[in-house]
C-alpha cells in the first residue's frame, strides 16, 4: 500500500471502481518524483545539452549526463556504454543499423528465436533482405521454455549475431541468457539482450551476464516514454558506425568530408530527450531506494500467488512455464472460446486493466496456435489484492456469457 | 455491451458457414486483434439471394456479422452500396468504444469488398458480352 501511494494514478477510479492497472508489460506507471524531475528540468534548468557555455547549458548538460551514469552503475556498465534512444524498439533497431549492415555479409547469419517481440524480429529481416544474410530462429518447448538444444543445431560457423529476449513479454519466461551468451562467446559471436521485460524488474548485470547489447525501454521501468538506451560494450563498438548523422555526433565538418564524435555521442545525433533522460535518472533513483532484489522478490510472491489463483479458475488456458523460478510477473490466457477483446472489455467493466490481442508477437502466437490472447501483467506497486479482483472479475466473465 | 441479444448471436451466429456455388466472396482481417471474416454472396438479378460468413472475431465482430448478414438477405444491390456504419451501429444497438468500432466495422468492411469485386466483375463480363 505504501508504494502504491507514491504513483498519484493509482487513486483513479475507473468507472467508480479502484483503478487495477494490470499492463505493466506494455507501460509502467510513474511515481510522483519521476513526474516531478520533468517539472523540475523545465522550470529551472532548461537548455540544450553539449552545447552552451552558459551556466545553464553546462548544468542541462551535467544533469544529463548525470541520467547516463545512473543508467551504467544499475546495470553494471560504463557511462561511455550507454546510447540513449527512444525505447527498446530504436535501440535494436540502431544496433540493426550501426552494427549488422556495417559489419555482416551476405553469407552471414543471425539467430533469434520464435518467443520474441516483433522488435526483435523485423529489424533482422530488414537486414537479411538488404544483405542477403540468413535469419534463424530458436524453436520453444511446449511449456514456453526455448529449446536450448536448438542452439547447437543452428549456430555455425557463419553465426554473427544471437539475440534473444531476456523476459518473453507474452509467456513471462526467463531465458537464460547467461547460458545463451557462452554458447555465443565460445564460438565468437556477438550476443544482444532485449531487456524490455527484464531490466524493470530484476537486478541485472551486463557482465555478469556475459553480454555484448541489451536494449531497454525507460517508460517500463517508471521512467517517461520517450527515453530508453542501448547498452553495447566498448569492445563491440569498434564494430559500429554512425547511424544518423547531424548535430553532437561529430567533431569536426567540411563540406565534404566529417570527423566522428566519441563514444557515446558519436550514436546521439540531434537534440536528445534531455528532460525525459534526467526523469529516467529519477526513476533509478527511485528503483535503487527500493531495491530490485526486492522488487524480483515482490512480484516472485505475486507469481506464486497468480499461479494458484487463476489455475483454479474453471476453463482458464495459461501460457507459459507455471515455475516462478522462471517466470516473470507475465500472465497471458484465454478463457473457454471467449475472444480476448471481450475479456478485456468486460474486465475494464471492474476497473481492471489487462491487455488483448497480438501482443506484437504474432509468430509466437501462431506458435503456440491461437490468435490473441489476454495479458495480464504485474510491478512493484501491484499486490495480491490485484490478483484476487482478477481472479473475481474472470469468474465475472464466465456469468456474463453464460458458461455455466 | 454484452446484451442479451448481441451474445445470442454470438453463440448461435446466423449465416454462418459456406455457401455452396456462390457468386462472389471476399476476406479480411483485423490486424490489431486478429479478428477475420471471409464472406460468400449468391447475386441474382441485382439481388442478393443468399449469404453466409465464416470467421474467428470476438463477440462484438461475430454478432456484427450475424445481424448484417440477415440484414441484407434479398436486399438490392443498390440497398447496399447505401449501407453506412450507422447502420451497422443500429442493428448492435449498443454504445461501442472506439477500439471496439472496428471490430464492429469489418464484416460491413468485407461485404462492400465483396459488392466491388461483384460489380468490376459483371461490368468485364458485360463488356465482353458485347
Amino acid at each position: 500500500m505504501k508504494i502504491k501511494n507514491d504513483f498519484p494514478i493509482l487513486k483513479r477510479k475507473m468507472n467508480g471502481k479502484n483503478l487495477v492497472y494490470l499492463d505493466s508489460a506494455a507501460t509502467s506507471m510513474k511515481p510522483s518524483v519521476v513526474i516531478n524531475a520533468l517539472k523540475e528540468f523545465y522550470e529551472n534548468y532548461n537548455a540544450n545539452v553539449q552545447r552552451g557555455i552558459y551556466q545553464l547549458s553546462q548544468e542541462a548538460t551535467e544533469k544529463h549526463e548525470e541520467a547516463r551514469s545512473k543508467i551504467a552503475k544499475f546495470i553494471g556498465a560504463k557511462e561511455k556504454e550507454i546510447i540513449f534512444t527512444r525505447n527498446a524498439t530504436e535501440s535494436m533497431n540502431l544496433l540493426m543499423q550501426a552494427f549488422a549492415l556495417h559489419k555482416l555479409k551476405k553469407d552471414d547469419e543471425i539467430v533469434s528465436s520464435v518467443m520474441e517481440h516483433h522488435s526483435n524480429i523485423l529489424p533482422w529481416q530488414f537486414w537479411a533482405k538488404i544483405s542477403g544474410g540468413k535469419l534463424n530462429f530458436v524453436d520453444i518447448k511446449n511449456d514456453g521454455v526455448l529449446k536450448m538444444s536448438d542452439y547447437s543445431k543452428i549456430v555455425n560457423k557463419n553465426t554473427k549475431l544471437i539475440t534473444v529476449t531476456h523476459v518473453s513479454n507474452v509467456l513471462g519466461t526467463i531465458n537464460d541468457v547467461k547460458e545463451i551468451s557462452k554458447i555465443a562467446h565460445d564460438k565468437g559471436i556477438a550476443i544482444h539482450v532485449d531487456g524490455a521485460q527484464s531490466v524493470p524488474h530484476m537486478p541485472i548485470d551486463v557482465k555478469k551476464l556475459g553480454i555484448d547489447f541489451l536494449s531497454v525501454s525507460g517508460h517500463k521501468m517508471l521512467g517517461p516514454t520517450g527515453i530508453g538506451f542501448l547498452y553495447a560494450s566498448e569492445e563491440m563498438q569498434e564494430n559500429m558506425e554512425p547511424f544518423m548523422y547531424g548535430g553532437e555526433m561529430n567533431k569536426e565538418v567540411n563540406l565534404k568530408d566529417a570527423k566522428w564524435n566519441d563514444s557515446p555521442w558519436k550514436w546521439e545525433a540531434g537534440t536528445p530527450a534531455i528532460a525525459e533522460a534526467i526523469a529516467l535518472g529519477a526513476a533509478i533513483d527511485y528503483l535503487n531506494k527500493i531495491g530490485m532484489k526486492n522488487v524480483r522478490k515482490h512480484e516472485e510472491e505475486i507469481v506464486k500467488y497468480a499461479l494458484k489463483k487463476l489455475g483454479e479458475i474453471e476453463g482458464l488456458k495459461l501460457f507459459g512455464p507455471h515455475d516462478v523460478i522462471i517466470k516473470g510477473a507475465v500472465f497471458s490466457f484465454l478463457l473457454d472460446k471467449i475472444h480476448s477483446h471481450d475479456i478485456a472489455q468486460v474486465l475494464d467493466k471492474e476497473g481492471i486493466a489487462v491487455r488483448s490481442g497480438r501482443m506484437c508477437a504474432e509468430p509466437l502466437l501462431k506458435r503456440l496456435g491461437v490468435s490473441n490472447v489476454a495479458r495480464a501483467s504485474f510491478y512493484m506497486y501491484n499486490d495480491k489484492d490485484d490478483v484476487d479482483k482478477l481472479a473475481q472479475g474472470l469468474n465475472k466473465i464466465r456469468g456474463v456469457f453464460k458458461l455455466e | 455491451m454484452y446484451t442479451e441479444i448481441i451474445l445470442e448471436h454470438y453463440k448461435n451466429p446466423a449465416n454462418f458457414g459456406s455457401l455452396p456455388n456462390a457468386t462472389v466472396e471476399s476476406y479480411d482481417e483485423n490486424p490489431i486483434c486478429g479478428d477475420k471474416i471471409k464472406m460468400q454472396l449468391k447475386v441474382n438479378q441485382n439481388k442478393i439471394r443468399d449469404v453466409r460468413f465464416d470467421g474467428d472475431g470476438c463477440a462484438i465482430c461475430i454478432a456484427a456479422a450475424s445481424m448484417l448478414t440477415s440484414h441484407i438477405k434479398g436486399m438490392k444491390l443498390s440497398d447496399v452500396k447505401k449501407l453506412s456504419k450507422k447502420d451497422v451501429f443500429k442493428l448492435l444497438g449498443i454504445e461501442l468504444t472506439p477500439i471496439r468500432i472496428k471490430c464492429a466495422l469489418l464484416s460491413l468492411k468485407v461485404l462492400k469488398m465483396a459488392l466491388v469485386s461483384y460489380l468490376s466483375e459483371k461490368r468485364n463480363t458485360d463488356w465482353n458480352s458485347l
